[in-house]
């Protein structure tokens, strides 16, 4: 096993969830594949899904709900 | 003047925009900021600025005692709220008044109610002002909504009575389809808004989108003649024209007589704007709704009337009562407007913050620029992506398009994308230059000219994720 980062694709506002009334997209703990969304980035009024780009575990994360993040920030933890 | 000092509650092209006329009445200004815009044109102009928060504009610009601290903190006696953000947040105004400082726009009653869709259908049609057929008032049960669609006839809107910018909004073309999609748009505004509140209206299709800038002091009320826009993608205006190029003189004048009929009905106070859905088949016309602010697209308006219109607002707000005289309003030549958006038109817009590397504006007669740009900007990625307005004025409208087409090819924005692309490609359509278009024409129109927008190939990649 190995620990891999999830970087944010584009600079923007960080939401770990699609919506405020839903629930998270992914948690702590949680299993994933490689196609699955783990947050959204909204750059510019747009909403930009971020991919987990690999099958792992989830760690943790490093970037908060309604963070502002930068493009090739490191906004989770897993372990592939 | 009782303005001493006006405290600017947004930010961009718009933030500029304010604080210039501020400066000319001989008013202080103060910039309220989030740390994203501490490098801001606005907050370089003004004579004072204090930062309000963070870059979400949940926890900066939308804070709203933040910004009243901001205000007691500065001193300043006024705020401008620009638009967006809580320019028509009925609550802020009266926060606004209730700390005992001026709100550059109508009292919180008038947003209140213009706000209400429902309500505001009520005033127009008291007022004498047609609107779409449709229900009367909110509708609560889907047996209501039926009997009246049976009189109205297909296709018709189901809009969320609680709903904005066109969320919530479904098209039926059927009986059978209304009577699928009526309970879905009824659970999802109540999940939404929660307002089930639901009203329907005729779907008009090929109207045109015509606008009236009106202003008033609370007691009398003049319309500054109308825009058009409809050069729409996905409900956002791309471009906009003063004067219409589709509208007869006479109907003209019943158009902006109803919008001075309905803003001195509800006793109207500053800058507004009635929009309506024009037919120009029928040359009929229909009220949608008023947006009691400040409109990005106000320079068409003053271009062609020569009236500042954020001057007069300002004023308005110190006391004053109108100083323009309906008489005196005339339309001189004609002005369009073309919004330049940090957004790849090549790659299906897709937002492009990034850094000014460098610049060129253009000049020249007829030619204004309304932007927050210098060389050296960082465009900030959590607002929305207006980066400026290229605004030009000559004496009819096939010279204002080749003003246009001049101005676009003199600007150059270098280190991100913008629309420039697609103003000069839509510059040069026959169908813009001759005025054929209603609002549902611009996104086919994308579709087939994706090619055209830009010096780079689209790629099939290359799409927004929404």
């Amino acid at each position: 096993m190995a620990t891999q980062q999830i970087f944010s694709p584009l600079p923007g506002i960080f939401y770990r969830k699609p919506a405020p009334d839903k629930p998270d997209y992914k948690s702590d703990g949680d299993t994933i594949t490689e196609h699955d969304t783990i947050g959204l980035i909204e750059v510019m009024k747009s909403f930009n899904e971020v991919k987990a780009g690999a099958a792992g575990k989830i760690l943790r994360f490093l970037a908060e709900n309604e963070e502002a993040v930068m493009a090739g920030q490191p906004i989770a933890e897993i372990d592939v | 003047m009782t303005i001493q000092k006006l405290l600017i509650a947004n930010r961009g092209e718009i933030a500029v925009r304010i604080i210039r006329a501020a400066r000319e009445l001989g008013i202080a200004t103060v910039q309220v900021y989030s740390k994203a815009d501490k490098d801001s044109l606005a907050v370089r102009l003004a004579d004072e600025s204090i930062e309000i928060g963070p870059p979400q504009a949940s926890k900066s610009y939308l804070n709203q005692a933040t910004i009243l601290a901001a205000a007691r903190t500065t001193g300043a006696d006024a705020i401008h709220p620009g638009y967006g953000f809580l320019a028509e947040n009925a609550e802020f105004a009266a926060a606004v008044e209730a700390a005992g400082l001026i709100f550059v726009g109508p009292t919180a009653q008038s947003i209140r109610l213009m706000g209400d869709k429902v309500a505001a259908r009520e005033a127009a049609a008291a007022a004498g002002v047609p609107t779409v057929p449709g229900s009367a008032g909110r509708l609560d049960s889907a047996d209501a909504a039926f009997a009246l669609v049976e009189k109205t006839g297909f296709p018709v809107m189901i809009k969320a009575a609680a709903g904005g910018g066109g969320r919530g909004i479904r098209i039926a073309r059927s009986a059978e389809e209304f009577h699928h999609l009526m309970p879905q748009a009824q659970a999802e505004a109540l999940a939404a808004f929660g307002d089930g509140g639901l009203y329907v209206e005729k779907l008009i299709e090929g109207a045109r989108h015509i606008e009236v800038q009106i202003l008033g002091d609370g007691r009398d009320v003049i319309h500054c003649f109308e825009r058009e826009c409809s050069l729409q993608r996905r409900r956002q205006k791309v471009w906009e024209e003063a004067p219409s190029p589709s509208l007869a003189p006479a109907v003209r004048d019943r158009l902006c007589s109803s919008a001075v009929a309905l803003a001195r009905a509800v006793d109207y106070r500053g800058a507004g704007t009635l929009e309506y859905l024009y037919d120009d088949r029928s040359h009929e016309f229909y009220f949608l709704e008023m947006n009691t602010r400040i409109q990005v697209e106000h320079p068409v308006t003053e271009m062609v009337t020569g009236i500042d219109l954020v001057c007069e607002m300002i004023r308005i707000a110190g006391g004053e009562p109108l100083r323009i005289r309906q008489d005196q309003v005339r339309v001189r030549g004609h002005s369009i407007e073309v919004r330049i958006n940090a957004e790849d038109p090549a790659k299906g817009f897709l937002p492009s913050p990034g850094t000014i590397s460098a610049l060129s504006v253009p000049a020249g007669e007829g030619v204004r620029f309304d932007s927050m740009l210098y060389q050296g900007y960082t465009v900030p990625p959590f607002y929305d992506s207006l980066l400026g307005k290229l605004i030009v004025h000559d004496k009819d409208r096939p010279s204002a398009i080749r003003r246009l087409q001049r101005a676009l090819a003199e600007l150059s924005v270098e280190g991100l994308a913008t629309t420039k692309t697609l103003h000069q490609a839509l510059a040069r359509d026959p169908d813009v230059q001759a005025a054929r278009f209603h609002t549902a024409w611009l996104e086919p129109w994308l579709e087939t000219h994706a090619a055209s927008l830009g010096t780079v190939a689209p790629s099939p990649t290359a799409k927004v994720a929404q």
